[in-house]
């Protein structure tokens, strides 16, 4: 097999300085927005008693599930040992790092009491999904972090595929338990189902190499190294595969809804009803983030890298979408607690909850995205992780 | 309508004014305020240097049959004892804790009325203690289910959890407006507590339901459903009841009857 | 690559230990020097605390911490040791409150020890007791019924203080 040269990039230019300090500076506005948040309180938020968890959940739960997504490409190489991904390992590993670092840091910067995180670290409650998953993230850094090790010190490289297929089934333990997080929920029609879970795991896959892809394609092409189709080309194919397979649960998930009469009402308020959850369902999570997606990298369009590329900004947009219509469509949609009457109240019982976000929210959002962007541009310049090349020729080499 | 209510610890028998005289006289603390306890309810003062016991459940017989229609004394009630601001004066409404609400119900067909109130239930399988992560949401031996303010971190999960919108967060600062028996403060969950204060003191009683009794409905029964001799358990035998979501099977503390 | 990052962990610790030292030099002449003392006023009632004044003020917080969990968990409530019996008797006279003021009982120390407490973020700073602290406690929004409803017992902080005498 032939060897490839992992080098640096060199982020002395301008350009990658200029890339730095914007990322920074949204870093910057999610600190602001997180201080602002917890010196007012959740008060100043579009968050209230009846949405509790707004759009920073949207935010962390997309990158949380991406992150471990991103570990794709890695899983593949040396789980599935393709020596084809091999060169791709590594900025998968430190992507799904830096990923999880932003969608956790949203996470936890959105609690009531985000000054207590400590309590969260020493008290228990093993029954929690949430306690689970709490272990799961920090086994995730230290799996995925020794993965990463195996790839990039010599003197480990024999246990990187027992490192790679612990991080891969722990990355697929870590997204069950995130989509137990609503799957364990009673009290929520859309909730309360196991189906949740896969539909995460294939959630991730898709979103996770979306992201992947399309930071791959920029680090090549604004550091000049040659990228090639073959790369890339196995990797839409793959991403299509994913996006139809997300379309598939969906589908089942809602069609076993319609069937059960009492889940009627609600399944009329995602499909129909629902204003601007209904939009975000149609446009944003089938449209734009399947089925547009799907046309583009199944049809010629596919072998064009800009289209490639817009197919992947496609799948986020529509993977925020969906977050959104998960988490904050399935809350304001009222409680049934007396199913065929009509319920009034001073509380909101009864009625459709409304959820404007604020712009604090935003921003914490924003800067989870930015955090995991700054810390993996910083990783690549200063850790050998990327390839000195990709192209074609390359890559052909590995396969024999 | 609230400036009417009688205050109970106004009255010369106020079991605070008890604890007051109790709490003074220092070094026979806890032996002024046991028989004080007593007198007013035998079965369920315990000495106040006893935990609470799960031979005790406590619970509420809601009757929405008796439940007035246009009236709110219960949450005007449970506002006062517990320092929440009526959700009328909150700059916020959206966003105001209410620990218990008047609940309009309307078959639309048969156009059949009814009203009730709403707080949290003491599930004795509480979805909210289950998706604690830091096992702040706990359920006392007696039944009560409480946040430990302590240990909350306001991740808000338990309110995702509740089948019954009893909880709330609290979005602001409370600048110092807290009573000394009910603490409660900014970015921690907070629900029903059964005026926990209230039963600890030997009450036996809550605030909602003293206040519907003034009020002449007697629509909230509270006591121990543990005690088949209790007034509770007696009418709970009689009436026929039901349980809220009774399809979740959480065996609940509260039961509805009329409804 | 490793000499790099062996370059990046120096660079970084050298960094970190300026930053500490920088902050060691504003702080120090601040501890050794002339920084207000706590103002710790007797309490207004009673002669002697529920525990020798020394144990006190070394480990008040571990006892309160038992107490807290007795009472949240269990429901003791005992006032030996309870947040709300430190209250009741260290309440200051003039703001009523134990962390109103910079100079009442429980702030006064712990701005002095730079320790930061949250127990008010929760709990009331004032004493529970008579009918006249009531109304004391009872200038906020939600109380304006009750108020109204008593609006003789409404008395100043004077007044209390000198109820308290």
């Amino acid at each position: 097999m032939a060897s490839i040269t992992f080098r640096e990039v060199e982020g002395s230019s301008p350009k990658y300085w200029a890339l730095f300090g914007f990322l920074g500076l949204f870093v910057l506005f999610g600190a602001l927005a997180w201080n602002y948040m917890h010196h007012h309180g959740h008060v100043v938020t579009g968050m209230d008693n009846q949405i509790v968890w707004g759009l920073p959940h949207v935010f962390a739960v997309f990158l949380i599930v991406a992150a471990s997504g991103a570990l794709n490409v890695a899983s593949i190489a040396s789980v599935f040992n393709k020596p084809m991904y091999k060169p791709l390992a590594p900025l998968s590993a430190i992507l799904s790092l830096a990923l999880m670092l932003g969608g956790l840091l949203v996470l936890v910067l959105d609690l009531g009491r985000s000054d207590r995180l400590i309590v969260a670290m020493t008290n228990f409650n093993f029954k929690s999904m949430f306690t689970w998953n709490v272990f799961l993230y920090s086994g995730f850094f230290a799996l995925v972090g020794v993965y990463l090790w195996t790839m990039l010190d010599r003197s480990v490289k024999s246990y990187s595929k027992a490192a790679g297929t612990a991080a891969f089934i722990w990355r697929l333990v870590l997204t069950t338990g995130t989509g137990s997080l609503f799957g364990f929920l009673v009290a929520r029609e859309l909730y309360g189902t196991g189906l949740l879970a896969p539909m995460f795991i294939i959630m991730s896959f898709a979103y996770g190499l979306a992201i992947y892809l399309m930071v791959l394609a920029a680090a090549y092409a604004w550091t000049g190294r040659p990228l090639g189709d073959a790369v890339m080309m196995r990797l839409k194919t793959l991403l299509a595969v994913f996006v139809a397979a997300v379309l598939y649960f969906v589908v089942v998930h809602h069609m076993t809804n319609l069937y059960f009469t009492k889940f009627h009402a609600v399944e009329a308020f995602i499909l129909r009803d629902g204003g601007i959850f209904t939009t975000l369902f149609w446009v944003g999570q089938i449209l734009v983030g399947g089925v547009i997606p799907l046309v583009i990298l199944l049809t010629g369009l596919g072998r064009s890298r800009t289209w490639i590329m817009i197919a992947c900004a496609l799948i986020v947009l529509g993977g925020l979408a969906q977050m959104y219509v998960t988490i904050i469509g399935a809350q304001a949609y009222p409680l049934d607690m007396f199913p065929g009457l009509i319920e009034k109240s001073s509380f909101f019982d009864g009625e459709v909850h409304g959820y404007s976000p604020s712009m604090p929210e935003i921003f914490l959002g924003l800067g989870g995205i930015a955090i995991a962007l700054l810390v993996t541009t910083f990783a690549i310049k200063v850790l050998r992780l990327l390839p000195a090349s990709l192209d074609d020729a390359t890559v052909a080499k590995l396969e024999h | 309508m609230s400036d009417m209510k009688p205050m109970s610890d106004n009255t010369p028998s106020s079991p605070e004014r008890r604890r007051f005289v109790g709490a003074a006289t220092a070094t026979a603390a806890g032996l002024a305020i046991a028989p004080g306890v007593m007198l007013i309810e035998v079965a369920h003062g315990r000495p106040e240097d006893q935990p609470a016991s799960s031979a005790v459940r406590w619970g509420m017989l809601v009757d929405a049959t008796k439940c007035a229609t246009g009236c709110n004394d219960c949450v005007t009630a449970c506002s006062t004892e517990n320092g929440w601001t009526p959700v009328a004066e909150s700059k916020h409404p959206k966003q105001a804790p209410q620990w218990i609400r008047k609940l309009e119900l309307q078959d639309p067909l048969t156009q059949m009325e009814t009203n009730l109130p709403m707080l949290c239930q003491h599930c004795a399988e509480p979805p909210c203690v289950d998706v604690c992560p830091t096992g702040a949401s706990f359920k006392r031996a007696d039944g009560i289910v409480l946040v430990n303010r302590h240990t909350c971190i306001g991740c808000r999960y338990c309110m995702m959890a509740c089948p019954y919108k009893a909880r709330s967060l609290v979005h602001e600062s409370l600048n110092d407006t807290q009573k000394p028996d009910v603490p409660r403060g900014i970015g921690c969950v907070e629900a029903c507590t059964f005026c926990v204060q209230k039963v600890d003191r030997g009450d036996g009683n809550t605030a909602c339901a003293e206040a519907c009794t003034a009020a002449g409905h007697n629509a909230l029964l509270f006591g121990d459903m543990n005690d088949p001799e209790s007034e509770i358990s007696r009418r709970l035998r009689e009436l026929p009841t039901k349980q809220v979501r009774a399809d979740l099977n959480l065996n609940l503390g509260v039961r509805y009857h009329g409804i | 690559m490793a000499s790099k990052i062996k370059s990046l962990l120096a660079r970084g610790s050298a960094v970190l230990t300026a930053a500490v030292l920088g902050l060691g030099l504003a702080v120090g002449p601040a501890q050794a020097g002339d920084a207000p003392k706590p103002v710790i006023t007797k309490a207004v009632k009673g002669e002697q605390c529920v525990e020798d004044t020394e144990y006190m003020r070394k480990n008040h917080m571990k006892l309160l911490n038992v107490h807290r969990d007795k009472t949240v968990i269990e429901g003791v409530r005992t006032p030996k040791h309870s947040l709300k019996e430190c209250i009741n008797c260290h309440a200051s006279e003039q703001t009523g409150s134990v962390a109103a003021a910079k100079e009442d009982f429980c702030v006064s120390c712990h701005s002095y020890a730079a320790v930061k407490i949250d127990c008010f973020d929760c709990h009331s700073t004032k004493p529970q007791g008579s009918a006249a602290m009531h109304s004391l406690n009872a200038e906020t929004a939600h109380y304006k019924h009750k108020l109204a409803s008593q609006a003789n017992a409404k008395v100043s902080a004077e007044e209390m203080a000198g109820i308290a005498k």
